[in-house]
């Protein structure tokens, strides 16, 4: 195949950015589009251009570090499909192909195509846990979890941490991932104890991050490479009012001293 | 060098217990002044970094990823190991134990993976504890599935993403920390050089990746967790980012480095398509559970596989292996599938591949119940291969997938250099010669949630340590090391780039040090390697500057030491001449094709000691002894 791509290169956070055009030609069908952007890059670099920088690791749809904004779509044409798993077979040979970093004000763009998420870490370092240092745990069958909230937790849980969510969302909201966290830890008999300071925590950290707020206009879900559901955020909005009515707040610190 | 592996006294079930009363113990006042550093968030590191925090200890921990939470455990799917005995189906510590030692075909150390299987119960009440989501019975109760080398059902599992699930709660109880002020979190930085003051590890170098900046850091002990080094192949099953640095940094200042050869060798895994193929796709060892491995009886038949009655073909691993099946250990497995590719019956366009079957299964218990136990995985098949694994069956051929060899440790997990202990996959410790499946899980957080966590605070309670900062001259010295190796890759300007010359590197390790070996084979990789090598740093192009993020520049590092330990790896593949576990060495088999292990000779960890570049490296030996589980040759009839 051969197809022609207008990728966003800026050289660093402060500097301008702008969209280039490439050419990658004789790609495979069967390749990935990482492996397309690969071999754009051996060629970029044999010619003495710098190579387009991205993020990705594990290339198979769970490490979440790939981002890409194909074709202003997150992620790609493909439901439920991170970047890594995407394949050339789904795009028509001769295909203009744009590709842009996520664009999110809480995401300042590092280079290239890769952008800050750190945002996403300081949220979960808020309250997207569960209390229970290394040690005192309990039989692990004396906690009966019945199969249903396992499965619900677990699908709340598969989040990958992308931020796909925001960038899909107008209103640059991270509501979907946050959704997730709680929902997976509120679903479960051991997340119930800190369940609404959590969900308290954890909102109040993702509008200080800049993120915008949810409007329920459902692009998260259909961005989300994992097709997590916006009954999440319904979760998280209903913790939040409940933490919001009902705990004292407790900010006198863990209390060691 | 001296290899004191410090294997408490007495019998192997109260050794540990033993060993903990024994050691001395770090009062809680104190533990805030002792600053630790551990490098990598994975199980064996993140959950380090956490409990280590929760003591009350300075924690600096350190990824390359631009986040903890995406460390490569992240992609494990499988399960977890325990022997919790929840099915009733006779499992027991001893069990677990023995499988893994006899598993392992005896190249371990039992004392280590004794301790092993008495955690590896915590370590699941751990996990739930923290809310990981593991798969549940109807009743409420967890569930178990099987997996290869045990004929007990002890597997925990989260569906296709156990790694993740026990990821993330290690993460999270990493976060907390973190936010606490507990853990000092440095994403996007990669250790590129240890630093060792008067013998022993205080602090490490790094480059920020995103600024290229070169920094230094004191501290008390060095923890490695640094990951398995299965990229050296080029092509395998691990992240594109797993590469060798950081033990390799620690080798060249004095850790030894044990058993370099033992690879893990995947049976199932996604076959290669082409010449772009950037990595391997596993298919996880649970689907070995239902899963039928198959090829066509005749060679050259090229009729698609639905039509092939059930006479004309041959489920070679159930007919070699009636008593394990489907279920024998990959080593096992991994080269039942090459034999029988090298007879030219494997199948797909290129010949390497057989047929992992569902039909049987699906038939028997229901597409929706497959579909519950491995959805993910199928539809991850389907995605890359664009076939449909309901209706044909998967191809599937081996890949490199896990390094049992690492550096050297002691029972208290530091290595031969004082201060620098090393956990997960980076240390040699419990698998022998092969891992079977679901182990590395239970043995990353076996290392990081409860053994190093205890084992360091006896170390920093007798050591004895003067105050060091990074203002010290061997600081100094590390970070010119370190400027020098990237000024001199990016002044190479050759013709070439850092992938093909990686590219050509794994190749040249799959042909010769991969699933089977020569000594004629080793002798001409050990010919090559050097060669390949001073062509790389003559000829490798890395474009770009230092001070950036430069992607190509991160590369050329990890690639550079890859030859290096490629090397390595080959001279002691050569040097065991024996053939046990993943390391199958033509000239020694049984009659029947099976590896041939050689007792006498070589029932020994070998732990390589860096001597000066260009020289060899020395040759040290610990002698592996068998109290408990007879030595005996693995059978799996
Ligand atoms: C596809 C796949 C599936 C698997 N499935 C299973 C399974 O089902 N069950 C099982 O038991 N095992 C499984 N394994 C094996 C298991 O996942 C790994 O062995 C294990 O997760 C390794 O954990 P770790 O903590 O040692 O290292 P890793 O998870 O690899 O973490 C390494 C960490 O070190 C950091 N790091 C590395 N070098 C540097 C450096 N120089 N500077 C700074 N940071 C650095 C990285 O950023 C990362 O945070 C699987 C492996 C693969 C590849
Ligand atoms: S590279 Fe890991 S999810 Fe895409």
């Amino acid at each position: 195949m051969n197809l022609t791509l207008r990728v966003w290169r800026q050289a660093g956070p402060k500097a301008p950015g702008r969209m280039v055009e490439y050419k990658a030609a004789d790609i495979s069908p069967e390749a990935s589009f990482l492996e397309m952007m690969d071999v754009v890059n051996e060629t970029l670099t044999l010619r003495g251009d710098e190579p387009i920088a991205f993020d990705h690791d594990c290339r198979e749809g769970i490490c979440g570090m790939c981002s890409m904004m194909i074709n202003g779509v997150a992620h790609g044409p493909n439901r439920g499909t991170a970047t890594c798993q995407l394949h050339m077979r789904s795009f028509e040979d001769g295909a203009l192909i744009y590709i842009e970093p996520w664009r999110v004000r809480a995401f300042p763009v590092v280079k290239d195509l890769c952008v800050d998420r750190s945002a996403l870490d300081r949220i979960v370092a808020a309250g997207g846990f569960i209390t229970a240092a290394t040690g005192g745990a309990q039989d692990a069958n004396s906690v009966l979890v019945s199969k249903a909230d396992a499965d619900l937790a677990m699908d709340a849980a598969a989040c990958i941490g992308c931020g796909a969510c925001a960038a899909a969302c107008p209103n640059g909201s991270a509501s979907l991932f946050t959704g997730a966290k709680i929902s997976h830890l509120g679903q479960l008999p051991q997340g119930q104890p800190e369940r609404y300071r959590r969900a308290l925590a954890m909102v109040e950290q993702h509008d200080a991050e800049g993120f915008g707020g949810c409007t329920l206009h459902g692009e998260c879900q259909l961005a989300c490479p994992k097709e997590i559901s916006i009954d999440t955020i319904a979760r998280m909005h209903r913790d939040f009012l409940v933490g919001a009515a009902t705990t004292r707040e407790e900010r006198s610190g863990s209390g060691v001293g | 060098m001296e290899l004191r592996a410090r294997v408490p006294e007495g019998p192997i079930e109260q050794k540990w217990d033993s060993h903990r009363f024994e050691m001395k113990l770090v009062n809680p006042a104190n533990k805030r002044k002792y600053t630790i550093i551990v490098v990598g968030t994975g199980l064996a590191g993140g959950s380090a970094a956490a409990t280590l925090a929760e003591l009350g200890y300075n924690v600096k921990c350190f990824c390359f990823q631009d986040s903890p939470r995406r460390a490569h455990s992240i992609a494990a799917q499988g399960g977890i190991n325990a022997a919790k005995n929840y099915q009733n189906d006779g499992d027991s510590i001893y069990r677990l134990f023995y499988d893994t030692v006899k598993g392992g075909d005896f190249r371990s150390r039992e004392a280590n993976v004794y301790r092993l299987a008495q955690i590896s119960v915590n370590i699941i009440d751990q996990c739930v504890a923290q809310g990981v989501p593991f798969a549940r019975e109807y009743g409420g109760l967890l569930a178990n599935r099987s997996f290869g080398g045990a004929q007990v059902s002890r597997t925990f599992y989260a569906r296709g993403q156990t790694g993740q699930q026990l990821l993330l709660g290690a993460y999270q109880a990493l976060e907390r920390q973190i936010g606490k002020g507990m853990v000092q979190m440095y994403p996007r930085t990669e250790m590129l050089d240890l630093v060792v003051i008067d013998g022993v590890a205080r602090g490490i170098v790094t480059r920020n990746l995103v600024t290229g900046a070169i920094e230094s850091h004191a501290a008390d002990a060095v923890i490695l967790g640094s990951g398995g080094y299965g990229n050296v192949f080029y092509l395998s099953t691990n992240a594109k980012g797993s590469n060798a640095t950081a033990i390799w940094r620690a080798y060249k200042r004095g850790a030894a480095f044990a058993n370099p050869c033992f690879t893990q060798i995947h049976p199932t895994c996604i076959p290669k398509s082409g010449e772009y193929q950037s990595k391997l796709t596993l298919m996880s060892e649970s689907l070995r559970n239902d899963g039928r491995v198959w090829v066509p009886l005749k060679k050259g038949d090229t009729r698609s596989p639905d039509t092939i009655p059930a006479e004309e073909r041959d489920y070679f691993l159930e007919r070699r292996y009636p008593s394990f099946g489907n279920l024998v250990p990959r080593d096992v497995a991994s080269r039942a599938a090459k034999s029988i590719c090298d007879e030219g019956r494997g199948v797909g366009t290129t010949g390497l591949g057989v047929y992992l079957d569902f039909a049987s299964a699906i038939e028997r218990v229901g597409e929706a119940t497959i579909r519950e136990r491995y959805g993910n995985l199928f539809e991850m098949y389907q995605r890359i291969t664009d076939e449909n694994p309901y209706k044909v069956p998967m191809r599937i051929y081996p890949a490199v997938h896990y390094t049992m060899g690492g550096l050297w440790v002691d029972y208290n997990l530091m290595s031969t250099i004082p201060g620098l202990h090393v956990i997960g996959e980076a240390n040699f410790s419990d698998h022998g010669a092969n891992r079977l499946g679901a182990s590395a899980l239970m043995q990353g957080l076996a290392d990081g949630y409860f053994i190093v966590t205890n084992t360091i605070a006896d170390y920093l309670a007798t050591a004895k340590l003067p105050p060091v900062d990074t203002s010290r001259g061997e600081f100094r010295d590390a970070e010119a090391h370190v400027a020098a190796r990237t000024k001199r890759f990016l002044a190479a300007k050759g013709t070439r780039t850092v992938d093909s010359f990686h590219r050509e590197l794994g190749n040249l390790m799959w042909e010769y040090c991969g699933m089977s070996r020569t000594a004629e084979g080793l002798q001409t990789a050990l010919e090559k390697i050097p060669k390949l090598r001073e062509e790389f740093w003559r000829d490798v192009n890395v474009p770009g500057s230092a001070d950036t993020l430069n992607q190509a520049l991160e590369k050329a590092g990890r690639v550079a030491d890859f030859f290096e330990l490629a090397e390595l790896m080959c001279l002691d593949a050569l040097e065991r001449r024996e053939s046990c576990g993943g390391h199958f060495r033509e000239e020694y088999r049984t009659p029947d094709g099976e590896a041939l292990r050689d007792d006498e000779h070589f029932a020994y960890v070998a732990a390589w000691e860096y001597a000066g570049d260009g020289a060899r490296p020395v040759l040290n030996k610990e002698p592996l002894t068998f109290d408990y589980v007879h030595l005996a040759q693995r059978s799996y009839k």
